[in-house]
């Protein structure tokens, strides 16, 4: 006990003493969830988008007016040319054209239908994809308020033949209204929904990887040989080491949660002390890996390779930034086994939905048995390899 | 001069040989950007595909059963329930069983036929706002189609959008993401490991020893870097590789294009990195800033996964200094757009510029060392 508390002694100063260390400790994950919670998303807010309004009639203006009154659209340029509008796609000036094709008014006044042509510039096709539905929804809306101006104005203005052939007078058309709401998020913040997430990451580049490059720096050094042949235990050596990078990352956590509250104002519905006990369980497995990686890596850049490699797949896949409903069924089975995916789970259920112990048991449950394998596995091979 | 060039040379393949030796690193270095474009091409998905949708209808008939089947009809949606009252949806939103849910009024029908207003309400869970929005847009789009509809058998008036997905006519999130993947890629290989080994022949004292042989600074700089180089060069074609063989990403315009300006990039990337291991003392701080100074901004300040048109101003404004963010335009330019030098000259003269300044910085930042 009193070897161990000497090498924390140690442990401690050495991390302290190191100013790169420091400030990868408490100003990078500052900075870190400053830059990520606000350039972490996919919301396209607005099209930039070329008019070209072959038709000139109230109604083409009409189209116009209607989609950029819902400030999705944003009218940046416009022409007679289709050519001009597609040599600014080109130059990706704008992300779609709208053309309005001559004849359009006359062809709703006379046969109740008439087409508009929308280029998007598909790269990001999820993007294209939403903006294309709000264009079709607003188009709709629109054709149903000219529906219901036509019918009043289709009696005195259509005489004779074309009036017969319009059967049902337009008064009975149907009206739909829709409208919108947001369950726990309101505002639809997006920051609100990333920050949570944020924080497992900040947790998790402390605890794995100054983990690894903390144990293979000593390698290096070569003072790790001069440690195992004191009568220092593996055990209290693997303590003194993984305690104090296990504090720091709770201090960080801490850290990260008071600016989450104080510059981003996100809600904490649940229990703080849930979220803390979480973590606790969660370090055991991140700790546990960071230890496993030190004892494949011979050299600190080795080290950082693996961890990088390692925690890059672990964070793309477990649904910090893309859902992970939508992956394939493959991905979506390992996601069962990446601690990241039911940590950033937890984080949000609790803190954005307010979710109680019994609501997150199964990923409390799944983090305790990932940490159990994942240190039981680090120890065993850090016992082997120098042995 | 000979015994120069014959110098540098040798001092080129001794640099060679020791990434080759260090087998662990070299194989990462091979396999990362195949691994990479499978794992982002198969799991990564930044649309919404399968959206639950629940139904609360609290007087069935023909046309809620009709804009119901819409639903279920739709590729895109699964009706998850449908119940008479808005009570049950707490407990399906707090499971994470549905993602949004749609209220008819009672007597839909009714209304419909007598024309008076007929009040749909969407009901979406919002905690996940990117895609809760798409969610919600998809949603009111099959709305409105079947309002379209309804209205044209009753006569009333349709526009139909003819719409054309250019570039990429398949919504393909793999098409988007492999351009930045290159990006990320070269970025890994250049500006992190020569920082790294620089840094460490820095470190173990051995660059001095470089610093009095008869090599000029310059030559040891291309030494250090020029096995680098090929390394990235050989990355970016088993990236492409792996996107077009596996999922078919295009490469609508001039491959040597493509080509010469990853190398442009890749040599903006190297002499960040001889820049960051002049500045920097130690191995891990190196690691470090080149993490900080070149992985983050060129992954989430790029363009390559989150659109910058998203960002809030301050971090638009640093964008225009991450270098990733030029290259990417030019190589989905090249790639998707199909277009050549004659749309992208700005982005590369961007990048030209910034491999001068860099190139000036490191050199001068470099130098003192040899007094």
């Amino acid at each position: 006990m009193r070897a161990l508390r000497f090498l924390l002694q140690k442990e401690f100063r050495q991390i302290l003493r190191d100013r790169t260390i420091v400030g990868m400790l408490f100003i990078m994950p500052i900075v870190q969830l400053l830059v990520l919670a606000n350039a972490v998303t996919f919301e396209v807010r607005s099209a930039r988008t070329y008019v070209v309004d072959a038709d000139h009639s109230s109604m083409s203006r009409g189209v116009v007016n209607r989609l950029g009154a819902s400030g999705r659209f944003v009218f940046t340029e416009s022409s007679q040319s289709m050519r001009l509008a597609d040599d600014a796609m080109l130059a990706r000036r704008v992300d779609m054209i709208l053309m309005i094709p001559h004849g359009f008014e006359e062809d709703i006044v006379r046969q109740r239908r008439a087409p508009v042509q929308i280029v998007f510039n598909a790269e990001d096709g999820a993007a294209a994809g939403v903006m294309q539905s709000y264009a079709s929804t607003i188009l709709a809306s629109y054709a149903a308020e000219l529906g219901a101006q036509l019918g009043v104005l289709a009696s005195p203005l259509a005489a004779g033949a074309e009036a017969s052939a319009d059967p049902v007078p337009v008064r009975g058309h149907p009206v739909i209204d829709v409208s919108r709401r947001g369950w726990y998020n309101e505002s639809l913040d997006y920051r609100e929904y990333m920050v949570p997430g944020i924080l497992v990451v900040l947790v998790t580049i402390v605890g794995t990887l100054l983990t690894a490059m903390n144990i293979v720096r000593e390698k290096e050094a070569g003072t790790l040989d001069q440690l195992n042949v004191t009568p220092v235990s593996r055990w209290t050596f693997i303590a003194a080491k993984l305690i104090p990078l296990w504090s720091f990352a709770m201090l960080d956590l801490a850290l990260g949660l008071i600016v989450a509250r104080l510059v981003f104002g996100i809600p904490m519905l649940g229990s703080l002390l849930l979220v803390f006990f979480a973590a606790t369980i969660y370090l055991v497995g991140a700790l546990g890996i960071g230890l496993w990686i030190s004892t494949v890596a011979e050299t600190q850049q080795q080290a950082m390779f693996v961890t990088f490699s390692l925690l890059m797949v672990y964070l793309l896949m477990s649904g910090l930034f893309t859902p992970i409903r939508g992956m394939p069924q493959w991905a979506q089975w390992t996601a069962e086994i990446n601690p990241i995916a039911h940590f950033v789970a937890l984080m949000r259920a609790v803190l954005l939905k307010g979710a109680g112990l019994r609501d997150v048991a199964h990923h409390l449950v799944a983090l305790a048995l990932i940490g159990i394998v994942a240190l039981g596995v680090a120890v065993r091979k850090y016992r082997k390899q120098s042995a | 001069m000979a015994s120069r060039s014959s110098a540098l040379r040798a001092f080129v393949l001794k640099e060679t040989r020791h990434i080759l030796r260090d087998r662990q690193t070299l194989v990462i270095l091979l396999l990362l950007p195949v691994a990479m474009v499978v794992l982002f091409g198969f799991a990564l998905r930044n649309d919404v595909t399968n959206v639950r949708i629940a139904v609360v209808d609290p007087t069935p008939d023909h046309a809620t059963i009709a804009l119901r089947s819409r639903f279920a009809g739709n590729p895109r949606f699964t009706v998850v329930a449908v119940s008479p009252s808005t009570r049950d949806l707490e407990s399906l939103f707090r499971r994470g069983a549905a993602d949004i849910a749609l209220v008819f009024p009672s007597g839909f029908a009714g209304r419909l036929a007598e024309g008076s207003p007929a009040n749909l309400l969407l009901i979406g869970d919002a905690s996940d706002p990117n895609s809760g929005s798409a969610t919600a847009a998809y949603t009111g789009a099959v709305i409105a189609h079947y309002r379209a509809d309804v209205g044209a058998t009753s006569g009333a008036v349709q526009i139909v959008p003819q719409l054309r997905m250019r570039f990429n006519p398949t919504l393909e999130s793999v098409n988007l993401f492999v351009p930045g993947l290159i990006a990320l890629v070269l970025t890994l290989v250049t500006a992190i490991m020569t920082a790294i080994s620089l840094s460490r022949e820095k470190e173990r004292g051995t660059l001095e020893i470089l610093l009095v042989s008869p090599l000029r600074p310059w030559q040891i700089i291309m030494g250090k870097v020029l096995p680098y180089l090929l390394l990235a060069l050989a990355n970016v074609v088993t990236a492409l590789l792996a996107a077009s063989l596996v999922f078919h990403v295009p490469i609508r315009g001039s491959i040597t294009l493509l080509i010469g300006a990853s190398v442009l990039y890749s040599m903006v990337g190297l002499a960040l990195g001889v820049l960051i291991a002049a500045l920097t003392s130690s191995q891990r701080a190196a690691m470090l800033g080149a993490v900080a100074g070149t992985m983050l901004p060129n992954t989430l300040l790029s363009g390559m996964i989150f659109p910058i048109a998203s960002l809030p101003g301050w971090l638009r404004v640093i964008t225009y200094v991450v270098p990733a963010r030029w290259f990417i335009v030019v190589a989905r330019g090249v790639m998707l757009q199909g277009v050549g030098v004659v749309y992208l000259w700005r982005e590369l003269a961007v990048l030209v510029l910034m491999l001068a300044i860099l190139l000036i910085a490191a050199v001068r930042s470099f130098r003192p060392r040899l007094a």
